[in-house]
């Protein structure tokens, strides 16, 4: 039915695809291992994230990849501020009430973003937007190898961060037992508050990375997030690994899924392998026992 | 019971009475007041989707509408209404078409003459109805779905093309381009979304391209939003179609283009029915290379008539792009004030009436003479447009192109 060109070219796209799910994935999974809510602002702030390296590039003429590492910084202030500041003290220590004001946020960031720059759908023109490799069956667009490479550097950061650094061990700390966390003398609302700030600078640079080659308008993140919940799932809550490889499965099967049963059906694809994870592995591939 | 129930339905008689009474006095009242108030302003309820999904071109077309009424009223107003000004009623119809019906009532209430606007055919098919209620004059911006038309309101007019001649046009246009380039193109693929919209398109293509030679390879869909578009763009290189015919929104084909060109896909031609990026000069604007040579089958303005290109300048100026939701809802203002100096009324049933009978001309838009039939303007067509020198150019119909259509596209 289809040439096995197509079938490689196929897999090389849903990699590069799920790269990006897996680190916008990862931002969500890190705040839910250790925060344990489900942040629905998650979206939004991909949003914000994209205006911001859209007119960092508008306005300053800066490049997505160099905003980078002036956004990451930035929306980890922002993810900081947001928990320590709104989340935390609107929740009064009820995991729900978290739930509630992340969606609340949601809502604000949104409309916040509709009012300020209107619906209309924005894109950025960089000069290598178009340059793509020759691999003979196929072109690999030089953008978004970019950002395959760029998320495992990220990952491998992150994985750095909590293996080796105080704040990693207490972040780990406190997503496994937070009162004795809390006994031991870890300021518990400072580690929330860092961890929702690593998950936003996640966002961020996952933004960075799309800007090149996507589009941004005020609800744009919502394309992405409930793919993200899917892969925090699948690849068990909390997991970082599991997020990483999540999301390159999910673009995968994306991938092949609307190869085979047209675009239209192509998400089932994802959903039928969700499904099957949770009836076998409840906890998802690499999620640890509940 | 009898007792306790006689009060209710007394009250109630009272109070239906008072309303009646109420009517009848303002109904009285009023009338006088017309007649007395030559030279006072007419309301005109201009209705948008200026927030939610729609807000763009909500906007855009609001943008349209006022630019007329400030038009018309600087140049004195209404004449035969002793000079009477527009005063536009601004609503938010909210995207949807609950949100377009509150406002009507809303219009209605404030003692507006006519409806401009809706856009998208969802909220035209509930404006208007709602509006036919009140007798309500409603002219519909842009709403292309054929049903807006074909229910028997007789408060409704359309003075753009419906969806049924738009596509029907395009099919046309494209056997006619084809065939004046010696018959380059044989094969086609259609990549569509997958609602109402791209799916009528897709049908009517489907059922009517073989007949005129052409054979169509496959036919996508996808939804919106579509994130990524290697798939689709990876068939249509195994494939290899002479023609491209994207139908689909703005966002999507802004990706499907992007995509096409990163894997140096290169057809003979891509040709879009109402394309979402198609003949829209911020597409162009943020991609001219991936713009290049597209042609479109969309609503468009008379390139050749100063007025249009007046309108175009003071649009720019104003640092909006000119997008048919503009010149649209510009022109639908326009067809009002017309219809108020032929009836010499703000009346709404003689402003029906003037609309019914309206040979409204002297307008920007590449139509044939004004003529209404059941509300729709039999002289509505859409144009054929493409890229080229860096501008969106007229190629078809004739009569308003200026620009010859360049096919197939040069490698």
């Amino acid at each position: 039915m289809f040439t096995p060109a197509i079938l490689i070219a196929a897999i090389f796209n849903g990699l590069l695809t799920g790269a990006v799910y897996a680190l916008v994935a990862l931002g969500l999974t890190l705040v839910y291992g250790v925060l344990h809510i489900i942040n629905f602002a998650h979206g939004a702030l991909l949003s914000a994230a994209l205006f911001a390296a859209f007119f960092a590039f508008h306005q300053f003429g800066l490049d997505p990849y160099l905003a980078a590492f002036l956004l990451a910084p930035a929306f980890f202030a922002c993810g900081y501020a947001f928990q320590r500041f709104v989340i935390g003290p609107a929740s009064h220590g009820d995991d729900r009430n978290m739930l509630l004001v992340t969606l609340g946020i949601a809502i604000v960031i949104e409309n916040a973003l509709l009012y300020a720059f209107h619906a209309d759908t924005r894109t950025i023109d960089v000069p290598y937007a178009f340059q793509s490799i020759d691999l003979g069956f196929t072109f690999l667009a030089v953008p978004r190898l970019v950002g395959f490479g760029a998320v495992f550097v990220v990952a491998l950061l992150l994985w750095l961060i909590m293996a080796w650094t105080d704040t990693g061990k207490a972040i780990r700390a406190v997503a496994k037992e937070r009162l004795g966390a809390e006994l031991a003398g870890i300021d518990v609302a400072h580690i929330y508050a860092v961890t929702f700030g690593l998950g936003t600078a996640c966002v961020a640079i996952a933004a960075c990375l799309l800007i090149p080659t996507y589009y941004v308008n005020p609800s744009v993140g919502n394309a992405f997030v409930l793919i993200a919940f899917t892969i925090v799932v699948l690849g068990g809550m909390g997991s970082v690994p599991g997020a990483l490889i999540g999301g390159l499965v999910t673009g995968v099967v994306e991938s092949l899924s609307g190869l085979f049963l047209g675009d239209s059906l192509g998400q089932i694809g994802i959903f039928l392998i969700f499904i099957l994870v949770l009836l076998v592995r409840p906890n998802g591939l690499f999620g640890a026992k509940a | 019971m009898t007792d306790s129930k006689m009060p209710v339905s007394r009250r109630k008689f009272l109070a239906t009475t008072a309303l009646g009474a109420a009517a009848a006095a303002t109904g009285t009242v009023a009338m006088p007041s017309i007649l007395r108030a030559q030279g006072a302003a007419v309301k005109l309820g201009v209705l948008h989707p200026v927030t939610g999904a729609l807000s763009y071109s909500g906007q855009q077309g609001r943008l349209g509408a006022t630019l007329a009424i400030e038009e018309i009223n600087a140049a004195g107003g209404i004449k035969a209404l002793g000079g009477a000004k527009l005063d536009p009623v601004l609503g938010d119809a909210r995207s949807s078409p609950d949100g377009g019906t509150a406002e009507v009532e809303k219009m209605n209430s404030a003692g507006v003459s006519a409806i401009v606007g809706g856009y998208a055919s969802s909220i035209c098919l509930a404006v208007s109805q709602a509006a036919s209620r009140y007798d309500l004059p409603y002219l519909v911006d842009v709403g292309v779905a054929d049903s807006i038309v074909t229910r028997g309101l007789k408060n409704t007019f359309r003075f753009g093309p419906g969806f049924g001649v738009i596509a029907k046009t395009a099919i046309a246009n494209l056997a006619a381009i084809n065939d004046q380039a010696g018959k380059p193109a044989k094969t086609v693929m259609i990549v569509h979304e997958d609602s109402l919209f791209g799916s009528g398109v897709a049908k009517l293509l489907n059922a009517q391209l073989p007949q005129h030679g052409f054979s169509i390879l496959e036919t996508i869909a996808h939804p919106t939003p579509t994130r990524d578009f290697n798939n689709v763009v990876l068939k249509i290189k195994a494939q290899n179609p002479d023609i491209v015919i994207p139908a689909n929104y703005y966002n999507e084909y802004v990706l499907l283009a992007r995509t096409m060109q990163q894997q140096h896909v290169r057809p003979k031609g891509i040709y879009s029915v109402l394309g979402g990026a198609a003949s829209s000069y911020k597409f162009l604007k943020e991609f001219p290379e991936a713009a290049k040579y597209i042609m479109d089958c969309n609503h468009w303005f008379d390139p050749r008539n100063p007025k249009a290109l007046a309108l175009k300048k003071k649009v720019e100026a104003k640092g909006q792009f000119f997008t048919y939701e503009v010149y649209l809802n510009y022109s639908c203002v326009q067809l009002v004030a017309d219809a108020l100096e032929r009836g010499a009324s703000a009346d709404r049933a003689k402003i029906i009436a003037a609309l019914a009978s309206s040979t409204f001309a002297g307008h920007i838009m590449p139509y044939g003479p004004t003529k209404f039939v059941n509300g729709q303007n039999e002289g509505a067509a859409p144009a054929n447009t493409q890229v080229l020198d860096n501008d969106i150019k007229v190629i078809l119909p004739a009569a308003f192109a200026n620009a010859k259509p360049v096919f197939p596209m040069p490698a």
